[in-house]
């Protein structure tokens, strides 16, 4: 029966199903765990910001693994997400009372101004064949992060104040705001006095519809375009695809995925500063994604959650942990990529297999 | 199909090994060191947690809190009173997200008080997550009023970013009336930004000039000769420099190249240019510096202080270690004053301390009396001094 049926599915579709699977019940055993107490509060603590670099690296993982463009500036995405909705969120905070509303919508305009950011930058460059957007992301993510140390806002009953600090010499006292406003972020000194309304089943609701709609996207007549452009674009340009909008397809939305787990990730701490998302976060968020493997969606996942439980976990190593956390990744990258791990993993693979058909059928999906 | 399925199991049992050895981890020194400490029997041990960049471009102001701190955990463990402290240091990288695993880190590890953080934006983050959970917090060296702002909780033992700057600018307007001034800071570090924000607001009430007004950041922080000849050509004669010493050396040497010398002026975050490593002390002589504590002061407590921190560490000990060190003796003070146990839970302790902290005066290394006022405020005089030879003296005008 089960073999008939399995059959019947595409592989791609079995894996896709398993992924969201796998994710649903790592919720539910995480957050039934977590409210039992029995979680230890470095894990639970963990849970918000690993459902952020999830979804950060899945939305890379489009742009890199699926339409083969290098991005090196998608911490700048998730920075326009995380400020623009801590403004959204902190400016609605009389207006809306949930939490809950107010985390969604912050959530959705991180997502629509990532997106803006992503096409402005996504435009010109995709339309070049080569390196380039690695190039340009590159210094994206760098002006992105001076602008936003230039950027003064604040908010009070007349609406909301903007200032962009140009000459350094401006201060928060410069939006003149009334006595019952609040400056929401303070030009280098960042974000602070956040209401902090991040919670883990936000995360896992964005896990899902970031896997949601990369994995549609992929499997679509759309998504065949993309992966058709990244193996060969002048086969793809032959055949009539509009080359550049496709392109722009995929790294639009992977912007606007990104702004979105910004805007979480900026609404789970109560301070934040525009350097958090500098080159090293985007090559960190890179290594998720090279890491699980290109293209490979549910690997990111695991090497998302791995790599931000891994330095935590080693805190009991002191001195030693950064140098144990660099040797994990050399060796995982060996183990993954090395010739002779990879005949020994298909040969562990070959027995097990083996053995499974002999123990019965019962065991398969 | 198979396998990608195997795979998928693998990597699913990894992911679950991992979470369990991270919990596993976690909880047996919790479970061991909750043991330890309701087994004592006349002293108490209290378990104190401290955080800070112990890795990273700021690792050297993490690492001299955790030394200071650990100085002053083993003086008050030796000299064998009813109470006694065990210390445990979390690196933060000073980024928010780490500060607050490293603080939730502690609290599995059974904290009951935080000497820490060390950096500024951390300590807002963590400050937050403090509040909420009703644990005790003293920061030894985040200065900017957000840290404390609004947290019954949350202390500081140094000089918070106004008092710096305004007392800056104040002593500026006295000592250099009518002198051109120029500012060089750094405008992505709130440390800096904060200072050189309320200098100015205090300058400009006090009728202070100031003509040059320049900025870096981070990444631009290894040439400054632009800002430098910006000061030049507007003629001024008092350089504020509200930055790190790192930086601040680099402008002393090529302001020295130059051949442009204006009166040099700092504040905390300039202390311990002296004792950096390849940086010539003459190029320092007659730079000015608010800072609250002196490595050559002669007092007797300050001398036993960099003695122990030398043989322990071998290096001379900046404010950082100061503030950490006093930051501990503060906590054991008003442990004292509160007549807590060391079987009280965080949240018990914590309600305690905040009865006791504005009535409690401690005398430290880096001020003589320190009190606190309810928004978590340190006072203490800072103190100008000048470098001379290659130490700090007292200025004579």
């Amino acid at each position: 029966m089960t073999k008939r049926k399995k059959r019947s599915l595409k592989k791609t579709t079995v894996v896709d199903f398993a992924t969201y699977l796998g994710v649903t019940v790592l919720f539910v055993v995480m957050y039934s765990l977590q409210s039992s107490g029995s979680l230890t509060r470095s894990l639970s603590g963990l849970l918000i910001p690993i459902c952020c670099y999830m979804s950060m690296a899945v939305s890379l993982n489009l742009t890199v693994g699926i339409l083969g463009e290098l991005s090196l500036g998608h911490a700048g995405f998730m920075s326009v997400g995380a400020f623009s909705g801590i403004i959204a969120a902190m400016s609605l905070q009389d207006a809306i009372p949930s939490a809950g509303l107010r985390l969604a919508i912050a959530m959705v305009v991180g997502a629509i101004f990532a997106a803006i950011v992503g096409f402005l930058v996504g435009a010109p460059v995709l339309r070049l064949q080569g390196d380039y957007l690695a190039i340009v992301t590159l210094a994206f993510g760098e002006i992105i992060k001076e602008l936003m140390n230039c950027l003064i806002v604040g908010v009070d009953e007349r609406g909301m104040h903007l200032l962009f600090n140009l000459t350094g010499s401006k201060t928060a006292d410069d939006l003149h705001l009334s006595e019952t406003g609040t400056a929401i972020i303070k030009g280098a000194q960042g974000a602070v006095g956040i209401k902090t309304i991040s919670t883990f089943t936000a995360g896992f609701v964005l896990v899902m519809v970031t896997l949601f709609v990369v994995l549609n996207l992929v499997r679509s007549r759309q998504g065949r375009a993309i992966m058709a452009i990244r193996d060969n674009e002048i086969a793809a340009q032959s055949i009539g695809l509009h080359v550049t909008s496709y392109k722009l397809m995929a790294f639009v939305t992977s912007a606007a995925l990104a702004g979105a787990a910004g805007a979480l990730y900026g609404l789970n701490y109560s301070s934040l500063q525009a350097t958090k998302f500098n080159f090293n976060t985007s090559i960190l968020i890179l290594v998720f994604v090279v890491l699980g493997g290109l293209g490979n969606i549910w690997g990111s996942l695991v090497a998302a959650a791995a790599l931000t439980i891994l330095p935590e976990a080693l805190r009991g190593m002191d001195d030693l942990r950064m140098l144990i956390y660099s040797i994990v990744l050399i060796l995982v990258m060996l183990a993954t990529n090395a010739p002779s791990m990879k005949a020994f993993f298909s040969r562990v693979q070959a027995a097990f297999g083996k053995k499974s058909h002999e123990g019965g059928k019962g065991n398969a999906v | 199909m198979k396998k990608k399925f195997f795979a998928m199991v693998m990597a699913g049992v990894m992911a679950v090994s991992v979470l369990a050895g991270c919990g596993s981890n976690n909880n047996t020194p919790a479970a061991s060191g909750s043991g330890a400490a309701s087994g004592g029997d006349s002293a108490q041990t209290f378990k104190i947690g401290t955080i800070g960049p112990l890795s990273g471009p700021y690792a050297i102001y993490g690492q001299a809190v955790a030394n200071g701190a650990q100085i002053a955990v083993d003086e008050i463990n030796a000299a064998g009173g009813d109470f006694k402290f065990e210390l445990s240091a979390q690196d933060d990288e000073g980024d928010g997200e780490k500060s607050v695993n490293a603080y939730n880190n502690l609290m599995d590890w059974g904290m009951q008080v935080l000497v820490g953080p060390t950096t500024t934006g951390a300590s807002v983050a963590v400050a937050a997550k403090c509040y909420e959970e009703r644990t005790f917090m003293l920061t030894p060296s985040a200065s900017s009023v957000d840290v404390t702002a609004g947290k019954d909780n949350v202390f500081q033992v140094c000089f918070t970013d106004p008092n710096q700057g305004t007392g800056s600018a104040d002593y500026i307007a006295e000592h250099f009336a009518g002198e051109n001034v120029a500012v060089i800071y750094q405008n992505d570090n709130p440390y800096s930004q904060g200072i050189r924000d309320t200098f100015v607001a205090e300058a400009s009430a006090q009728g202070v000039n100031v003509v040059s007004e320049t900025t870096f950041t981070a990444d631009t922080a290894s040439d400054f000769s632009v800002q430098i000849n910006a000061a030049k050509s507007a003629g001024a004669t008092v350089m504020f420099l509200p930055i790190y010493y790192q930086e601040a050396s680099i402008i002393l040497k090529q302001s020295q190249a130059a051949g442009y010398e204006p009166t040099f002026f700092g504040v905390d975050g300039m202390d311990g240019i002296l004792t950096m490593e390849g940086f010539d002390p003459s190029l320092a002589e007659g730079v000015m510096l608010l800072t609250p504590f002196s490595a050559d002061a002669a007092d007797e407590r300050t001398q036993t202080f960099v003695s122990a921190y030398q043989a322990k560490y071998g290096e001379t000990p900046n404010q950082f270690a100061a503030d950490a060190y006093d930051g501990v003796y503060i906590v054991y003070e008003a442990l004292k004053a509160a007549g807590c146990t060391a079987d009280m839970s965080p949240s018990d302790i914590c309600e305690a301390l905040v009865g006791v902290m504005t009535t409690i005066s401690v005398d430290g290394l880096t001020g003589q009396g320190m009190t606190w006022n309810a928004n978590g405020e340190v006072a203490k005089a800072p103190m100008a001094v000048v470098i001379k030879d290659g130490v700090y003296v007292t200025p004579e005008n």
